[in-house]
């Protein structure tokens, strides 16, 4: 249906042309893979290279030009549809396509290794077709100028993650994520297609650069809109309570598409919210607190479920529901101050959010690759099975302990820095304001404090339990990954350290899409100055070497036994604590009785018991507890239409007949 | 306030180890006993790094990075704050973030150090650790907030040597006393005092903090003390920061005062516990709870 | 000695959060007696030493600091009453709450409208917050004995609440409202003695279910 008429206007801008050779190899990526469909190796050598040319040469377009600061267009004439295809690369644009670009090009080298092609067979061309198509649609997203491109775009990202998710169609539980992430998503994007209806109505022109008309909107219709956006991304965003889909549908894809859909597809929700807010005239401040309230809610919800899961990939998507939390509760912030008129604490809230969307996107790109790596080399996801694996695969275990501390915002790692600034903008709000008001910011930071505290216990528990003590089950030992799957990992890694140590740098490069989205300029000053990160980490690092170095010449002779047992004869792996055991001081003293996951047991009767069984699940409280029970009461209730279905013709053709009249008579009367 | 960073080291270096001698001191009068000498801690130390060591063999890098991060993270955190008249060598806005930050990452490694053996009885402390942070740390955040809005800045240093002008002012008097006895209750808890944990048991069912450092021994267990007699030495600072006389005058007098505070503080810890008795390990998530609930009251009322 | 009034309430206001935070049924009848005793200085202090005032402080300071509490525990001890308070709401839970309804009070306390002098004082929300907590314990604890307890916490609510009108409540009325919380005690503790001989077991207000039709 596309009869792209490729007359690119020339001379194209040097950034523009690399972006236009990122979506052509993406392009060529999609269809590719299909020609060589017979041929599963070749295909996937064809996926891959075009992915990471792809996504390479997007990486450089997009930082190219976020340093030159400037927007470019491009608009094509496209002759079916009647609009054109029109692309606007800005600030804010670049800034969402930078992670993007490198979560694809790391995507497409890992699952190079990940990958098993041979096995896979015909599916190999399949998912690196979708793959890359995920990735073009992605980028279509966020460079797209008309809301046509825009929905079609989006529509195209839903629908090619919804094919990667389902790449273990055989697996009932996959099949399930699939199901219920199609009917979110969908939801979600039936409310985007009336916002763009009513929008491109309202201006004349579906086209970005005449929704400027829609500042001049009443404050009920604008609210209306605001609603409408925030529901229509929040399910595609993950934003509590729209987030269902969510920790069902990452963790079913492979690792590497998980790490792209947690890492970069969930902001492109967050990408459009902040596009379309641009265009709305200014909000009122309760929408701030409503927004930062969701945040909030997010946050805490997502980490405690995360901290309950069994299943690595499950409790790291979790983890992306308090991640995405957080950055609405910068979006909030940044909201609130804004309609109260506290132009410095909305610079500094909404620097906070846009940093901690890049620092995201790094240290959960990095663990999910690391869970992929965990997963391949051992052969489970059960963080209860596994154990020991720093010891097989010091590497790439090295590497996802540096990542749980990313974020855990430990400083002098990223996500201390954007857990900082957002800190940092509660207690300004905090000290600035008067009473209930100042009481409701500085509770908040208690409670991000609270959020501070559960992030670390997961995480510790995650990293402790997978990779330290001896496995739990036997056949969780674990092989090295290739080379493919470690390089990824070691980038993200360097720079989670270095946006770390030199924060400065990144946040001079999100000024510009900070300053697009705020509509004034938006500066922050890191008070401990570009270098102070630097300083504190080399000093960290010294003082922790000086001491390590010391007391290793001390330690020159020590002895290696194995761990005290305390007194027991043969303490084994399977008496360490596991994940359930973990969590469980946690969940029963903090959590109300519907958060508490879920425990089956047979009891032990006699003296000399008989084969037991043990199980404990979390299941997600909201979906157990709410909406299934909801929309199960509401399919009897539908049933009760179906008697208007009597399959017979007669009985359809007096239905039209009564249609066409009542028609007729509502045309009379209006 | 650089050229303070010398005599802040070497007080906190040279200072921290006494207050356990105190502690021990006190709670062995109380009991009628003579107890250890006032320095056993140093003499501890100077044995247990001349000692070889133990290691589990299924421990890493990641078993030797606790000890490293424990006695590392207490000396960087107390950069930012002041010791009477020495003032903190290092501050900026929004320090007290750092400072919470900085003990979580002794926390992580720490954690991780007692998973890393894959004994149960060190992963049940490691549990224990991690849940009981999470519920101090928001108390924590809540008493800095009162102190920040008093003094009407974010930086620790500013924050703490100009408490002592605001305490006898009818409307932050109360909530200031509150937010010291949540402080109180934080410094014991964090530092596995009585009535949260025993130090001096080990094995027992009801302890967090000791358990995690069964397996370490010789130079690393030394670190591990020498680290944990600096937190709470860190710690206690903040505490007696509340407490010190309101006129500054010299940096001598006002330092000597600090000193005294500190040890006033040790005595104190060992008077209490001496006095209670370990608390049930279900009843701690409730004490500090509680606890938490009281900072915000003190807060609530400093609003009002 | 100007804040004296409100290091009282304010303690009062935290014996609230332990009164409800503690397992102890022991420590639970001390803190309510020291709740007692504490509001009992009230009157003199705000009101200066007038005979009224006197009398009444001391008045309440024998009932409530002494004679109700004693009597109490002499029930414990004769009864053989368990020492653990059965709550019907986790003690977390019910922290929670008391957190909760103070905060509601402070705010509804800013709300009314009060004399200027009482304005920014801490009767209104001490009060406020004493009742809810009275509430609470009704509420949420079990015991017979509790129940008595909270009474005696209601009770002190409502007698701070009374602070705001020492000029104009005579003396009577206060006296009376003591003696009927001392004949309440009685009842409660003949009714005790006749649920423990019944049910052998534990007191527990449970039980009083089997009396409905």
């Amino acid at each position: 249906m596309t009869s792209l008429s490729v007359t690119p206007p020339s001379p194209l801008p040097s950034a523009m042309q690399m972006l236009f050779l990122a979506l052509a190899c993406l392009s060529a990526g999609a269809l590719l893979p299909l020609v060589a469909l017979g041929r599963p190796r070749l295909a996937q050598r064809l996926g891959v290279a075009t992915g990471l040319a792809g996504g390479v040469s997007g990486v450089v377009a997009a930082f190219s030009m976020l340093i030159s600061g400037t927007a470019s267009d491009l608009a094509l004439p496209w002759t079916t549809a009647g609009v054109s295809f029109a692309l606007h690369i800005d600030g804010l644009a670049a800034f969402f396509l930078l992670p993007l670009f490198l979560l694809v090009a790391g995507a497409a080298l890992y699952g190079s290794g990940y990958l098993d092609a041979t096995a896979e067979g015909r599916g190999a061309a399949f998912h690196w077709s979708f793959l890359n198509l995920l990735a073009l649609n992605m980028a279509l997203v966020v460079s797209a100028a008309n809301g046509l491109v825009f929905l079609l775009a989006w529509e195209g990202m839903s629908l090619s993650s919804f094919f990667l998710v389902m790449h273990a169609y055989q697996d009932p539980d996959a099949l399930k994520a699939g199901r219920l992430y199609l009917i979110a998503t969908h939801l979600g994007g039936a409310l985007l297609i009336a916002f763009f209806l009513e929008a491109g109505r309202r201006c004349g022109s579906l086209d970005f650069s005449a929704f400027s008309t829609l500042r001049s909107l009443a404050p009920p219709q604008a609210l209306f809109f605001f609603l409408l956006l925030l529901v229509g991304f929040g399910a595609k965003a993950g934003l509590f309570p729209l987030h269902v889909w969510l920790p069902d549908a990452h963790p079913a894809a492979p690792s590497h598409v998980s790490a792209l859909m947690s890492g970069v597809m969930v902001k492109t929700a967050i990408y459009g919210l902040l596009r379309m807010l641009s265009f709305l005239p200014p909000l009122p401040a309760w929408c701030g607190l409503f927004l930062l309230t969701l945040g909030m809610a997010g946050a805490l919800y997502g980490i405690t479920l995360a901290m309950l899961q069994d299943d690595l990939k499950r409790s790291l998507a979790y983890s992306t529901v308090e991640n995405v939390g957080l950055i609405f509760l910068g979006l909030g912030l940044w909201l609130y101050s804004t309609a109260t008129g506290q132009a410095t604490v909305a610079a500094l809230a909404l620097t906070a959010a846009l940093f901690h969307i890049w620092n995201h996107s790094l240290f959960k790109g990095l663990l999910f690759f690391g869970a992929g790596a965990v997963q391949h080399a051992a052969g489970t996801r059960s963080i209860s099975h596994l154990g020991g694996l720093l010891r097989r695969l010091p590497l790439v275990s090295s590497l996802i302990v540096l990542a749980s501390g990313a974020i855990a915002a430990l400083p002098p790692l990223n996500g201390f820095i954007s857990e900082w600034l957002l800190l940092m903008a509660l207690l300004a709000l905090g000290q600035a304001a008067t009473g209930g008001t100042a009481v409701l910011f500085l509770l908040l930071t208690a409670l991000l404090a609270l959020v501070g505290g559960l992030v670390l216990l997961t995480f510790s528990r995650l990293a402790g339990l997978v990779l330290l003590g001896e496995p739990r089950q036997r056949g969780a030992l674990g092989h090295a990954p290739p080379a493919a799957m470690v390089a990824p990992m070691l980038v993200l890694a360097l720079l989670c350290v270095g946006v770390g140590l030199i924060p400065g740098v990144p946040l001079k490069l999100l000024r510009g899409a900070a300053t697009l989205v705020a509509g004034t300029p938006a500066a922050v000053v890191l008070p401990f100055g570009p270098l102070w990160g630097f300083c504190g980490g080399l000093l960290v690092t010294g003082a922790a070497l000086l001491v390590f170095i010391a007391h290793r010449r001390a330690a020159a002779g020590d002895a290696r036994r194995p761990t005290w047992g305390c007194g027991f004869l043969r303490p084994n792996a399977r008496m360490a604590y596991t994940a359930g055991s973990f969590s469980e001081l946690a969940a029963t003293t903090l959590l109300a009785t519907p958060m508490q996951p879920v425990v089956s047991a047979t009891p032990t009767t006699c003296l000399f018991p008989t084969r037991a069984a043990f199980a404990r699940e979390a299941p997600d409280p909201v979906l157990e507890r709410g909406l299934a029970p909801f929309c199960g009461q509401l399919a009897r209730r539908a049933y009760l239409f179906r008697k208007l279905q009597a399959g017979k013709l007669d009985i359809y053709l007096l239905y039209m007949f009564l249609a066409t009249t009542l028609l007729l008579a509502w045309a009379m009367v209006g | 306030m650089l050229s303070h960073l010398l005599p802040h080291l070497i007080l906190l270096l040279l200072l921290s180890p006494l207050l356990t001698g105190i502690i021990t001191r006190t709670k062995a009068v109380i009991a009628g006993r003579r107890g250890a000498p006032l320095l056993q801690l140093y003499f501890d130390l100077a044995k247990l790094f001349r000692k070889g060591m133990v290691v589990s063999s299924t421990t890493t890098w990641v078993f030797r990075a606790g000890p490293v991060a424990g006695l590392v993270v207490p000396v960087l955190a107390s950069l930012f704050i002041p010791f009477g008249g020495i003032r903190a060598p290092f501050s900026f806005n929004g320090d007290l973030v750092l400072f919470v930050y900085l003990f979580a990452l002794a926390r992580f490694f720490t954690v991780l150090a007692a998973l890393d053996t894959g004994s149960s009885f060190e992963g049940m402390g490691a549990a224990r650790e991690a849940t009981f942070a999470c519920l101090a740390e928001p108390t924590v955040f809540v008493i800095f907030i009162v102190l920040a809005r008093v003094s009407g800045s974010l930086t620790l240093d500013a924050m703490l040597s100009s408490l002592q002008s605001h305490i006898g002012h009818p409307a932050a008097g109360v909530p200031l006393l509150l937010a010291a006895v949540c402080l109180f209750v934080v410094v014991l808890a964090e530092n596995c005092r009585i009535p949260f944990d025993d130090p001096n048991t080990h094995l027992e069912l009801t302890m967090i903090h000791e358990v995690m450092v069964l397996d370490h021994s010789g130079p690393d267990l030394a670190l591990i003390l020498y680290g944990a007699a600096m937190k709470f030495f860190v710690m206690g600072a903040l505490l007696v920061s509340f407490f010190l006389p309101p006129q500054p005058t010299d940096i001598v007098t006002e330092t000597t005062a600090f000193v005294g505070a500190m040890l006033l503080l040790a005595v104190a810890v060992g008077l209490v516990e001496s006095a209670m008795a370990r608390l049930r390990l279900i009843r701690v998530p409730q004490l500090l709870v509680g606890t938490s609930l009281l900072s915000c009251f003190a807060l609530v009322l400093l609003l009002r | 000695m100007q804040n004296l009034p409100d290091f009282i309430l304010i303690a009062v206001i935290l014996l609230n959060f332990f009164l409800l935070g503690t397992s102890r049924l022991g420590a639970c009848v001390q803190a309510v007696a020291l709740q007692g005793a504490l509001l009992s200085l009230l009157p003199p202090i705000l009101s200066g030493p007038s005979v009224h005032a006197l009398s009444l402080a001391g008045g309440a300071f024998c009932l409530k600091g002494i004679v109700i509490p004693a009597l109490l525990l002499r029930a414990i001890r004769k009864l053989d009453i368990n020492r653990e308070i059965e709550p019907r709401l986790g003690y977390i839970p019910t922290l929670l709450l008391v957190a909760l309804t103070t905060a509601g009070a402070f705010v509804f306390g800013d709300r009314l409208p009060l004399l200027a002098a009482h304005l920014n004082s801490l009767v209104i929300p001490a009060s406020l917050s004493t009742l809810a907590a009275g509430f609470l314990t009704l509420i949420t604890r079990r015991k017979a004995i509790t129940q008595v307890l909270g009474y005696l916490i209601f009770e002190n609510g409502i007698f701070v609440f009374g602070m705001l009108l020492a000029e104009a409540m005579p003396l009577m009325v206060e006296a009376g409202v003591l003696l009927d919380m001392l004949v309440a005690i009685f009842v409660m503790g003949i009714v005790m003695n006749h649920i423990n001989r019944e049910f052998s077991s534990s007191i527990d207000t449970d039980h009083l279910n089997l009396l409905r039709e």
